[in-house]
C-alpha cells in the first residue's frame, strides 16, 4: 500500500510539473492556434537561468531563502523574455502564412535554443543545487512523500489558483478570454491583440520556468536537452485534456503523470518516454478532441 | 542614408539582447570548483551582432516595400536566373551531362576520404528527395522521417545478421518495410490535421528509437549491430578503398535514379493530386480526390525512400545504433527541403550538398551546425518560405492541338 | 415530370446549440435550374455542405439518382470525393480554387476522379496513361473554352480576376462530370457585364445536360434564370415555387424585409 501511495505522490508531482509546462501550450494554443515547439525550450532556459543564479549566489553566500525567491524570479523574468522574444521573431510574422510555416519556424526555434544553450553552457549534466530542505514535520511520512514533493505540489495548486483568478478577473484575463474565442472579433471591439498575445507569452513561459526550477531541484540536475522531452509529455497533457482548455491541461497532465507513474512503477521503466509517446498517438487518433476539448466543424 | 530614429529602434534592439541572452551567455558556473566566470566579451559580440542584423533586417523589409510598389511587369525580367536554366533544354541538358560527369570521375579526382564524405552527403539528397515528396510535394509535416530510415538500416542489419541475407536482396526488402510500416502509421494518422500530424509522425520516431534502444534481444540495445556485411559484387570480395567507390557509384546511381521518379511523379496525375492537396484539402475532396489515399501513397513513397538510403547506411558503415536515429536526423533533413525549397528537385540537392558538406569542410562551422539548422528553419520560413530555389511550375501549350483549331 | 435526381428528407443541421439546418426537403429534378434563396445565414451554404459530404448532418436523408443509370444511392455518410464521383460537383462561395496551381492545372484536378493512372503510370508513362493525360488536358481545355479562360491557360489561380475565379470554379466542377452541379453564389462580386455572360454561361451548361442548383442573393439573375425556387430562413424551408410565386409570397417577403415593411 505504501508503494501505491508513493507512486501515486510521484505521479502528482510529476503530474503538477507537467501541468506547469502544458497550461503554456494550451493558452498559446488557445489564442493564436499554433502548437509552440519551443515551448519545451523555454521551460529549459528557465530552468537553467535558475540554476545559474542559484549557483552564483551560493558561491557568494547568499542565505537560501533569498537563493529560492531571486532564482526564481530571474528564471521567471528570462523565460518570459524569450517567449515575447521568439513569438515576435519567429511567429508574428507568421501569423498570416499556410498553417505549417509557423510550426516549421517554431521546430527551428526550439532546435536553435537547444544549441544555444549546449554552445554557450555545456552538454554535460549539472548539479543542480537543493533549493528545497528536507523539512521535519515531513519526517514520519519522509519514506513516502518527499518534502520537495509536497512543495511542487503545493506551488503549482497556488499557482494554478492564481492564474484563475487572473484569467478570470482581470482585465488581460478578460482580453485572452475574448481572443481565444474569435480574434477578428476581439479586434473589432478594440482589443490590442498584439498586447495579448505577449501577454499570453509572458505568462505561459513563467509558468514553465517556475516548473522547471522546481522539477530541476527536485531530480538534482539539469542539461540542455531537458526541455524536448518534457516539452513533448507537457504537449501530450495539453492534447489529452483537450488543447486550448486549462482546466483540461491540467486535468491532463495529472491523468499523464499518474498514468506514468504507475506504469514505470508497476510495468517497466525502461519504456517509460514510450508510454507517453503511445499515449499521444494514441489520443490524437481516437480522441483528437481530448478529454475537456470540444470537437468542432471546420466553417466551409 | 538611415534615419535617426531607426537607429534608436536597433540601438534597443541590441540592448533588449544584450539583456535576453545575459545569464546564459555571459555568466557561466561551475558547481563543482564553486568558480564563477563571467563572459562580458560576449554580451559586447551579442550587442554588435544584434544592431547589425536588426538594420539588415530593416534595410530588407525597406527594399522588399520598393519592390512590391515598383511595377509588377518587372516580374518577368525578375524571374531568377536558375529558373530560366531551368526550362530551357539547351543549357539544362548540358548542365546535367557536366554534373554527371563530374560525379562519375570524383573518386578519381578526390581521396577515399572525400569521397566518402561526397557519399554521405548524397545520401542526405536522395533523403531529401524521398521527405520532399511527403512534405513538399503533399504538403505533410513527417518529423518521424528518421524512423523509415532506421527500419532500412536495421532490416539490413538484422537479416544480414541472423539470415546472412546480401545487400542487393534485401535493399527493395528494406523499402518495402519502410513503405508497409509507413502504411502501418499513415493509415490513422494521415486523417489529422497537419500540425498534429507533425506531433504524431514525431511521437512514432521517437517510439521506434526508444523500442530500438530498449528491447536489447531484438535489436541488441543502445550498443547497437556491427559486422554488417558491406555490399557485394557478383560475389567479389572488394578491398576496403574499393568498396567505398562502390558504394560511391551505387548512391550516384540511386540519386540518378530518385530524381528521374521523382521528376516524373510530380509531373502526373498523382503529383498534381499532391500539390492540390496542399493548396486545399477541402476542395480537392469536392473534385473527388480520395485524401486520404492520395496522402498514404505520398508518405509510404517517401518512407520507400528513406528505407532504401537505411539499408546502404548500414552496409556503408557496416554498424548501427539507436543514436543514429534520432530526432534532430529527421530535423537535419527537414532543413534540407526547406532551404533548397520545397517541392523542387534542384533545390533540393543544393540544399543536401550546402548543408552536409560545408560542415565537413569548414571544420570551425561543424560545432554551429545544428544552431544553424535550427536558424535555417526559422529564417527561410519568414524571409524566403518557397526555398532557394522554388519549383517550375510547369506550362502548357495549345497551338498544336487539335481541339484548339477552331478558335 | 420524371423522377428527382436529389431527394432531401427532413435534412437537419445542428452546430452546438445553433439549429443551421432544420428539417428541410427538397427535391431536383433533370433538367432544372433551381435557386436556393434566403438571408444572410440562414443556412444555404450549410445546406451545400451537408450535401457534398463536407459536414455530417445531424438527422436527415440525402439520395442522388443517377439520371442516366437510374441507379440510386445514399449520400449520408459518404465521403465527399464519393459523392462527387456519383456525379455531384459544387462550387464554393468563398473561393477555394488552388491559388498557385496554373487554371489549366486547377481543371485537370477536377479530372482526377474520371481518370485511374498511379504510380506505375507516373513512373513508366506507358502508351495508356500518355493517353489518358492527353485526355485530360484537351477535356479540360475545352471547358476553360466554355467558360472563356482558354486564354489563360498558364497563368496562376491567384491571378486572376474575382470574375474568372469565380467561372474556374465552375470549369473545374464541370471536369468532374457532374449531372447536377452546385453553385454557391456563383455572382457575387461580379460587375453587371460579367453577370450577363454568367447567366448566359449557365443556361449552356444546363442545356447541355446539367442540372443547376445554385445559391445566389441576385435576384434579378434568380428570376430571370431560375424555373424553380427554394427559399430559406432561420434553416427552415419558408417557400418554394416558380419566380413569380415565390416573388409574391408574404412570408418571402416579410423575411427579406422585415415585419412592418410592406413590398
Ligand atoms: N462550421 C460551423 N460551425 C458553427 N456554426 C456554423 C458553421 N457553419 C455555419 N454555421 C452557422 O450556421 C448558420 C448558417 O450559416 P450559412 O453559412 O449556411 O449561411 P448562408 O445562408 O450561407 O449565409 P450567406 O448568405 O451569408 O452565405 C450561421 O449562423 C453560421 O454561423
Ligand atoms: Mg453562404
Amino acid at each position: 500500500m505504501d508503494y501505491f501511495i508513493e507512486l501515486f505522490f510521484g505521479g502528482l508531482t510529476r503530474g503538477s510539473i507537467y501541468a506547469l509546462i502544458a497550461l503554456g501550450y494550451t493558452m498559446v494554443y488557445g489564442i493564436i492556434g499554433l502548437i509552440n515547439f519551443a515551448h519545451g525550450e523555454i521551460y529549459m532556459i528557465g530552468a537553467f537561468t535558475s540554476f545559474i543564479v542559484a549557483t552564483v549566489l551560493s558561491i557568494y553566500g547568499f542565505p537560501l531563502l533569498a537563493i529560492v525567491v531571486i532564482a526564481a524570479l530571474a528564471a521567471a523574468v528570462w523565460s518570459s523574455a524569450y517567449g515575447v522574444t521568439i513569438e515576435k521573431i519567429a511567429y508574428r510574422p507568421l501569423r498570416h502564412a499556410p498553417r505549417l510555416s509557423p510550426l516549421i519556424s517554431a521546430i527551428g526555434m526550439s532546435i536553435f535554443l537547444q544549441n544555444y544553450v549546449l554552445l554557450a553552457q555545456t552538454s554535460d549534466f549539472l548539479p543542480f543545487p537543493a533549493l528545497i530542505p528536507e523539512f521535519a514535520f515531513m519526517e514520519p511520512v519522509a519514506h513516502i512523500v518527499g518534502s520537495s514533493d509536497m512543495v511542487i505540489l503545493v506551488t503549482t495548486a497556488l499557482v494554478m489558483l492564481a492564474l484563475t483568478l487572473l484569467i478570470k478577473f482581470t482585465r488581460i484575463g478578460k482580453a485572452m478570454r475574448a481572443t481565444a474565442q474569435d480574434r477578428t472579433m476581439a479586434m473589432l471591439v478594440g482589443i490590442n491583440v498584439d498586447r495579448v498575445i505577449s501577454a499570453t507569452f509572458v505568462i505561459g513561459s513563467a509558468l514553465a520556468a517556475i516548473g522547471g526550477m522546481l522539477i530541476a531541484s527536485h531530480i538534482g540536475q539539469i542539461n540542455f536537452y531537458i526541455g524536448f522531452i518534457a516539452g513533448i509529455k507537457a504537449f501530450t497533457a495539453a492534447v489529452l485534456g483537450g488543447i486550448g482548455s486549462i482546466p483540461g491541461a491540467v486535468l491532463g497532465s495529472l491523468v499523464l503523470g499518474l498514468t506514468e507513474s504507475f506504469a514505470t512503477g508497476y510495468v517497466s521503466s525502461d519504456y517509460e518516454d514510450v508510454f507517453a509517446f503511445s499515449l499521444l498517438v494514441l489520443i490524437l487518433i481516437f480522441k483528437p478532441s481530448g478529454l475537456l476539448g470540444k470537437a468542432e466543424t471546420k466553417k466551409v | 542614408m538611415f534615419p535617426v530614429n531607426e537607429l534608436k529602434r536597433s540601438l534597443l534592439v541590441s540592448i533588449w539582447f544584450a539583456f535576453l541572452t545575459f545569464p546564459i551567455m555571459v555568466i557561466k558556473v561551475d558547481p563543482i570548483e564553486r568558480i564563477v566566470t563571467w563572459r562580458w566579451d560576449n554580451m559586447f559580440f551579442v550587442a554588435i551582432g544584434s544592431f547589425v542584423l536588426s538594420i539588415l533586417v530593416k534595410v530588407y523589409f525597406v527594399r522588399k516595400e520598393r519592390r512590391a510598389g515598383s511595377k509588377k511587369a518587372q516580374t518577368a525580367l525578375t524571374e531568377p536566373f536558375v529558373h530560366r536554366i531551368l526550362r530551357e533544354p539547351r543549357f539544362l541538358y548540358p548542365l546535367c551531362l557536366a554534373c554527371l560527369a563530374f560525379a562519375i570521375l570524383f573518386p578519381h579526382l578526390f581521396s577515399a576520404y572525400q569521397t566518402n564524405i561526397m557519399t554521405t552527403a548524397l545520401m542526405y539528397v536522395v533523403l531529401g528527395l524521398g521527405l520532399n515528396i511527403v512534405v513538399g510535394v503533399a504538403g505533410l509535416l513527417d518529423l518521424g522521417y528518421v524512423a523509415f530510415y532506421a527500419v532500412g538500416a536495421y532490416s539490413y542489419a538484422l537479416l544480414n545478421m541472423h539470415f546472412g541475407l546480401g545487400f542487393w536482396i534485401v535493399l527493395p526488402i528494406g523499402g518495402l518495410l519502410a513503405a508497409f510500416v509507413g502504411v502501418l502509421l499513415g493509415f490513422p494518422v494521415l486523417r489529422l490535421r497537419g500540425d498534429y500530424l507533425a506531433i504524431v509522425t514525431l511521437g512514432f520516431g521517437e517510439i521506434i528509437r526508444l523500442i530500438l534502444e530498449n528491447w536489447n534481444d531484438f535489436s541488441q540495445g543502445p550498443s547497437g549491430i556491427a559486422n554488417i556485411s558491406r555490399p557485394g559484387l557478383f560475389g567479389i570480395d572488394l578491398s576496403f578503398s574499393a568498396s567505398i567507390n562502390y558504394i560511391y557509384y551505387l548512391v550516384v546511381g540511386l540519386v540518378i535514379f530518385t530524381i528521374f521518379v521523382v521528376n516524373r511523379l510530380q509531373s502526373s496525375r498523382l503529383g498534381r493530386a499532391w500539390l492540390a492537396l496542399r493548396e486545399d484539402e477541402i476542395a480537392c475532396q469536392a473534385m473527388g480526390i480520395d485524401k486520404t489515399r492520395t496522402k498514404l501513397i505520398a508518405f509510404s513513397l517517401g518512407a520507400f525512400w528513406a528505407g532504401l538510403v537505411g539499408v546502404i547506411f548500414a552496409a556503408k558503415t557496416t554498424f548501427v545504433n539507436p543514436a543514429s536515429f534520432t530526432f534532430l536526423e529527421s530535423a537535419i533533413i527537414l532543413s534540407i527541403v526547406v532551404l533548397g525549397g520545397m517541392g523542387s528537385i534542384v533545390g533540393v540537392i543544393l540544399g543536401a550538398l550546402t548543408l552536409i558538406l560545408l560542415p565537413e569542410y569548414l571544420r570551425a562551422l561543424a560545432e554551429y551546425r545544428m544552431l544553424a539548422f535550427g536558424g535555417i528553419l526559422v529564417v527561410m520560413m519568414i524571409f524566403k518560405p518557397e526555398g532557394l530555389i522554388s519549383n517550375v511550375r510547369r506550362s502548357y501549350q495549345f497551338k498544336k492541338l487539335p481541339s484548339s483549331e477552331s478558335e | 415530370m420524371s423522377e428527382a435526381i436529389l431527394n432531401v428528407t427532413n435534412l437537419t443541421m445542428n452546430f452546438g446549440g445553433i439549429r443551421a439546418l432544420d428539417s428541410v426537403n427538397i427535391d431536383i429534378y433533370p433538367g432544372e435550374i433551381v435557386a436556393l434563396i434566403g438571408p444572410n445565414g440562414a443556412g444555404k451554404t450549410t445546406f451545400f455542405n451537408c450535401l457534398t459530404g463536407i459536414y455530417t448532418p445531424s438527422s436527415g436523408e440525402i439520395r442522388l439518382r443517377n439520371p442516366e443509370t437510374g441507379k440510386e444511392t445514399r449520400l449520408n455518410g459518404m465521403k465527399p470525393n464519393r459523392i462527387t464521383e456519383k456525379g455531384m460537383a459544387r462550387t464554393f462561395q468563398n473561393i477555394r480554387l488552388f491559388a498557385n496551381m496554373s487554371v489549366l492545372e486547377n481543371v485537370m484536378i477536377g479530372r482526377h476522379c474520371r481518370t485511374h493512372s498511379l504510380i506505375f503510370g507516373a513512373i513508366f508513362r506507358n502508351p495508356a496513361t500518355r493517353k489518358e493525360e492527353r485526355e485530360i488536358i484537351d477535356t479540360s481545355y475545352k471547358i476553360l473554352k466554355k467558360v472563356k479562360l482558354h486564354k489563360q491557360v498558364n497563368e496562376q489561380a491567384k491571378n486572376l480576376s474575382y470574375g474568372a475565379q469565380r467561372r474556374l470554379e465552375i470549369a473545374r466542377a464541370l471536369a468532374t462530370e457532374p449531372f447536377l452541379l452546385l453553385l454557391d453564389e456563383p455572382a457575387a462580386g461580379m460587375n453587371p457585364k460579367e453577370t450577363e455572360a454568367l447567366v448566359s454561361l449557365i443556361r449552356l451548361i444546363c442545356s447541355e445536360g446539367h442540372s443547376i442548383l445554385l445559391i445566389e442573393h441576385d435576384m434579378k439573375l434568380v428570376m430571370s434564370l431560375s424555373d424553380r425556387i427554394f427559399v430559406m430562413d432561420y434553416g427552415k424551408k419558408i417557400a418554394q415555387g416558380t419566380p413569380e410565386e415565390v416573388r409574391s409570397n408574404p412570408a418571402v417577403i416579410k423575411a427579406y424585409l422585415g415585419e412592418d415593411v410592406d413590398a
